[in-house]
């Protein structure tokens, strides 16, 4: 009987969230007089270059949100309990103003006439040219997914039990020991999440690489241009969404295999 | 050590306020220079954004648009939680499946996938003769589709709380089961739905991919005007907007974090009393 109630939830996503995936299937393999084609799948091969650059950056920003975020979630879940509640929140508190706002201000600062360079050239210092740069598009995304990397991390971190740490120490485990034989391996499933939910927004972004990185395009990018833009190709961007998708997919059940699937550690 | 991850920290939350502290900062600059600093401190960039009609009514739109999709996905989600909670492992487990999707699927994908599928029978309605286009309607669609999963994820685990013998307490003593739903599942699993609700509220505020992909010409929100600007010069108003906005996110995330710390400390006091 209660089962009934999640029916108006069945329907609604049967038909906001299976149909439009079987949409993008029907827009990928049909040309835009609707007979059926592989020519859009075929044509995604062009895009190989925006795909392997996408990923590229994709992995680098995963791996410097990784590097900065443990060692910030390890800090977290050993201060104080109120501490540890304050600086939760000042982590995610950047994540909820429009990232578009913030990344407009990252131009304002890394521009060739910004804030740093000015400040650079007060101390009679050489300008640097950092906007348009690949590492302006790895900064912004590092920026905008940290926080992201850093509260799985740091929700597994928090839930483990202190005695084995100090179990550890009595059998003789020096810090460095008790760090790669405890916490590390505990660590695995926070950080397994942590990869997922900063890989798959930065590889998959459009804009922030438009707005830091010049002319650069991202494989978002190239989906905006052939939906919204002057591309005006539905069937082909469908296509590209298609491929994305699936690799992207593949990706998560790929990381799934090596996490364990504890399942536990979801979303914050 | 202490003092070694007290500088680490510092640096970190150096680096994610740096670019807001400058959003606000210059906010307040005397010119319409986005990197120099005029010298005195003026208000009027946060009067002419209360007389610019697009922004203003991009506002109205994204409040209409958030307001109205919390309400719905709330609604939908939780009796969704309610519903997969007390179906077979393996229903459940379908339904939960389907419920990451559009968390697991990169936004873009989702946002490209709705905005097919409007399109798809506009264009039927268009040739069926009817007038119809991607409008705020289509948007809100999208908007209550997004939050209805972040809803459930948020009220499930308050099921799993939950004493499960209470709801079958209501039905021995006489309640209907939409009743009880509403007597006793309802008011234990509250909290949940309320963050789910604020939840929602904010994702909603804050979507711009989703958005763009399904909202008109006519349906402007404000992620999508700050967009529209930094295609041409970003005007310093928009940064007094981000700087009211960031104020008002403030003051929900402390509220939420506030309501939260207050639960866990009357569940704390069950605890004690118990014992």
């Amino acid at each position: 009987m209660r089962k009934r109630v999640a029916t108006p939830y069945m329907i609604w996503m049967l038909i906001f969230i299976i149909v439009p995936l079987v949409m993008v299937v029907y827009f990928a393999f049909t040309s835009s007089s609707g007979g059926f084609t592989f020519d859009n799948i075929i044509k995604v091969k062009e895009y190989t270059g925006q795909f392997l650059q996408s990923f590229k950056i994709g992995a680098i920003s995963t791996v410097i949100c990784l590097i900065l975020g443990y060692p910030m979630a390890a800090i977290i879940s050993r201060s104080r309990e109120h501490v540890q509640r304050t600086l939760v929140m000042l982590c995610m508190i950047p994540m909820w103003m429009n990232f578009l706002l913030r990344t407009y201000s990252w131009m304002t600062l890394l521009e060739n006439n910004g804030i740093i360079n000015n400040i650079l050239e007060y101390f009679h210092l050489p300008r640097l040219q950092m906007i348009n740069t690949e590492g302006a598009i790895i900064l912004g995304m590092v920026y905008n997914f940290l926080p992201f990397m850093i509260m799985p991390i740091y929700s597994v971190m928090a839930k483990i039990d202190y005695r084995l740490i100090e179990a550890a120490q009595d059998l003789g485990c020096n810090s460095f020991a008790v760090v790669r034989r405890v916490i590390l391996p505990l660590s695995v499933p926070g950080v397994i999440s942590g990869i997922t939910m900063v890989f798959v927004p930065s590889a998959s972004t459009f804009i922030i690489s438009k707005l830091l990185g010049g002319g650069d395009m991202m494989i978002g990018d190239i989906i905006e241009a052939q939906i919204q833009g002057g591309a005006n190709n539905l069937n082909l961007g469908a296509a590209i969404s298609l491929v994305l998708m699936v690799v992207v997919l593949i990706t998560m059940a790929i990381m799934n295999i090596f996490g364990d699937t504890e399942s536990e550690v979801s979303l914050i | 050590m202490k003092i070694l991850s007290k500088i680490y920290t510092w640096l970190i939350f150096a680096f994610l306020y740096a670019p807001i502290v400058v959003l606000i900062v210059f906010s307040f600059n005397n010119s319409k220079s986005r990197s120099v600093w005029a010298g005195e401190i003026t208000f009027k960039w946060y009067v002419e954004l209360f007389k610019d009609r697009e922004i203003m009514d991009a506002l109205l739109n994204t409040l209409l648009v958030a307001v109205v999709s919390a309400i719905v996905a709330t609604i939908i989600g939780t009796f969704a939680a309610i519903g997969i909670h007390s179906m077979n492992k393996k229903l459940r487990n379908t339904w939960m499946m389907v419920n990451n999707i559009p968390m697991v699927n990169p936004e873009i994908v989702t946002g490209v996938s709705l905005g097919l599928m409007f399109t798809f029978f506009i264009e039927i309605l268009k040739n069926l003769g009817f007038d119809a286009s991607l409008n705020m309607l289509t948007l809100i669609l999208a908007h209550i589709t997004f939050n209805i999963p972040y809803v459930v994820l948020s009220v499930y685990p308050k099921l799993r709380q939950m004493n499960p013998y209470s709801y079958e307490a209501a039905l021995d003593l006489g309640c209907t089961p939409i009743k009880s739903i509403f007597k006793v599942v309802l008011p234990e699993i509250m909290p949940g739905v309320i963050t789910g609700l604020i939840m929602a509220f904010t994702l909603s505020l804050d979507d711009f991919v989703i958005s763009y992909f399904t909202s008109g010409p006519s349906a402007q929100t404000l992620p999508l005007v700050i967009y529209a600007m930094t295609k041409r010069r970003i005007s310093p108003k928009v940064n007094a907007l981000s700087a009211i906005m960031f104020a008002v996110v403030l003051i929900l995330l402390i509220i939420v974090n506030l309501r939260q710390s207050k639960d866990n400390k009357s569940n704390d006091r069950k605890e004690k009393s118990f014992i």
